[in-house]
């Protein structure tokens, strides 16, 4: 039986990766992300995980040793952040483009400058397009649980793409939460050990990470893309037997209240709580809103989502991150876009809240109703507003 | 046909992994070179291995036929000019491959 326990976060996620049995470690500290690497180093050390903890001298060496540690056929875990995570940028797409399921947690924080080690999701928007597997945790729960998945579907010989479990920084990595905690035993059933489909042997000699020129370039892409497309159903099926082991079930889309709602608010990670709690307040005042959250990122669940959304006359989307330049943040942006192609008019207001930090509150969440509601009745333009802004 | 010669994606390995060691070997990048390349003085060199270590292709390789010294290999000579460079003795010079020597120049030089 899984145990109730008081727990940081970042060392329930250290716990899940212990839980995972990982044979590879090679990770470097960086804030908010730091107890997560602390603890798996100690675990290590202390002899509780029978493991290789590689302190490298960067980020680029980290993804770098995991690279060549998953292509030996080692479970491998890695965790970063912010900048961390951006000067591992070139090896996250040499990494999925060789099929290695790499695990990596990401404390999703601010990029400098200015320098601010403060939640929000501008480093992992930065790094959308890498082909990794992406999830999004709302709680301390579910940073475990999507751990254990993560693993799950990134080893599927179906998928072999390595795994990003982002979470937000310190307002999830810092906070102590109840939590249960799975006996080794059950991990052990829903999670195997790892049965690489190829890897580094001599007895057995093959190259990896070869040249792609410009004859084999383009098929190396679209093999790439159908894999991570093709890991929606994966990923969810793995979420079902996750329910049948542990009794918990998750999705690529969290609705709340959403049945009768007229408008959605849609969010990321660890805001959905927030969101929740303003919703209730807002329904008890008679408002019909609802929200949805996205838990599966890459690959984007248009079909869950779609579904989501039937029947919302219009979304306000959050984004955590700023996509300058564009006349969205990168999550509406996308949806925008995905809405103009399959063909539906419904309008999107979008707002960028949360930046390095910045607390959003539930007043916060009344405020962009008010505002989405005036322009979905004016039948307006489709906005992109800071949050918050001292002008 | 355009796509002549080109692979169906269903068909690269995973991760376009190759079921062999060595395969970079068959990469003559020797065909990159431009119009110069590196020719050992012998009676300079010292046999520091310095153009053995440096060359960032191993274009030098130890020569089986003469102890100490280092042996230059057109096929994977990019004519980058390290090799020049790190040279203690300056036993290293370029030389200009000339028209009619339409193959390149040897091996061994
Ligand atoms: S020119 Fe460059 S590639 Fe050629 S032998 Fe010298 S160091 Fe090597
Ligand atoms: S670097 Fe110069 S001296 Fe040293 S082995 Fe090479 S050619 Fe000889």
């Amino acid at each position: 039986m899984a145990r109730r326990v008081g727990l940081e976060v970042s060392l329930a996620c250290a716990e899940a990766a212990k839980l995972a049995n990982v044979d590879v470690v090679a990770a470097y500290p960086i804030t908010p992300q730091t107890h997560i690497v602390e603890h798996l180093a100690e675990l290590v050390a202390d002899g509780h995980l029978d493991a290789e903890f590689v302190p490298v001298e960067s980020e680029h060496s980290a993804i770098s040793a995991c690279v060549g540690s998953s292509a030996a056929g080692a479970r491998t875990f890695t965790s970063s952040s912010s900048q961390g995570l951006a000067l591992m940028h070139e090896i996250l797409f040499i990494a999925s483009a060789m099929r290695l399921p790499i695990v990596m947690a990401v404390a999703n924080r601010a990029l400098s400058g200015p320098l601010n080690i403060w939640n929000d999701h501008s480093d992992i928007m930065a790094e959308r397009d890498i082909g990794w597997v992406q999830t999004f945790a709302e709680n301390g729960q579910e940073v475990l649980d999507l751990m254990l998945h993560a693993f799950k579907v990134a080893e599927d010989k179906r998928v072999c793409l390595p795994v990003i479990v982002n979470m937000d920084g310190f307002l999830l990595t810092h906070v102590i939460e109840p939590l249960l905690m799975p006996e080794q035993a059950e991990v052990d059933a829903y999670l195997p050990p790892y049965q690489p489909q190829q890897r580094l042997d001599i007895a057995q000699p093959i190259s990896m990470g070869m040249v792609g020129m410009p004859e084999v370039y383009t098929e190396a892409k679209k093999a790439s893309l159908e894999a991570l497309l093709g890991s929606y159903d994966v990923v969810k099926e793995h979420w079902a037997g996750f329910a049948k082991q542990f009794g918990r079930q998750y999705k690529p889309i969290e609705s709340y209240r959403s049945e009768d709602a007229e408008v959605l608010f849609v969010t990321m990670g660890s805001l959905g709580e927030t969101c929740m709690t303003a919703i209730d307040e807002l329904r008890e005042a008679g408002v019909k809103v609802g929200s949805v959250r996205i838990r599966l990122w890459r690959p984007f669940p248009v079909d869950d989502f779609l579904a989501a959304i039937q029947g919302a006359k219009g979304l306000i989307v959050m984004d955590r991150a700023l996509s300058p330049g564009v006349p969205a943040g990168p999550v509406a942006t996308e949806l925008r876009g995905l809405l103009y192609a399959k063909g539906y008019h419904l309008p999107v207001q979008n707002f960028v809240a949360g930046l390095g930090g910045r607390d959003v509150t539930r007043a916060d969440f009344r405020m962009m109703l008010d505002k989405a509601r005036k322009a979905f009745a004016a039948g307006g333009e489709m906005t992109c507003e800071m949050v918050g802004v001292k002008e | 046909m355009a796509d002549e010669g080109l692979v169906p994606w269903r068909q690269l390995a995973l991760g376009m992994a190759m079921p062999e060691a060595g395969s970079a070997k068959r990469f003559n990048t020797g065909d990159w070179r431009g119009k110069r390349y590196p020719v050992t003085d012998r009676d300079k060199c010292i046999k520091c291995g310095l153009c053995w270590i440096t060359c960032p292709d191993m274009a030098y390789l130890p020569d089986e036929s003469a102890e100490g010294y280092y042996k230059w290999d057109s096929y994977y000579c990019k004519g980058c000019g390290i090799c020049i460079a790190e040279c203690p003795k300056q036993a290293i010079e370029w030389r200009e491959e000339k028209e009619e020597d339409k193959y390149g120049p040897a091996c061994g030089s």
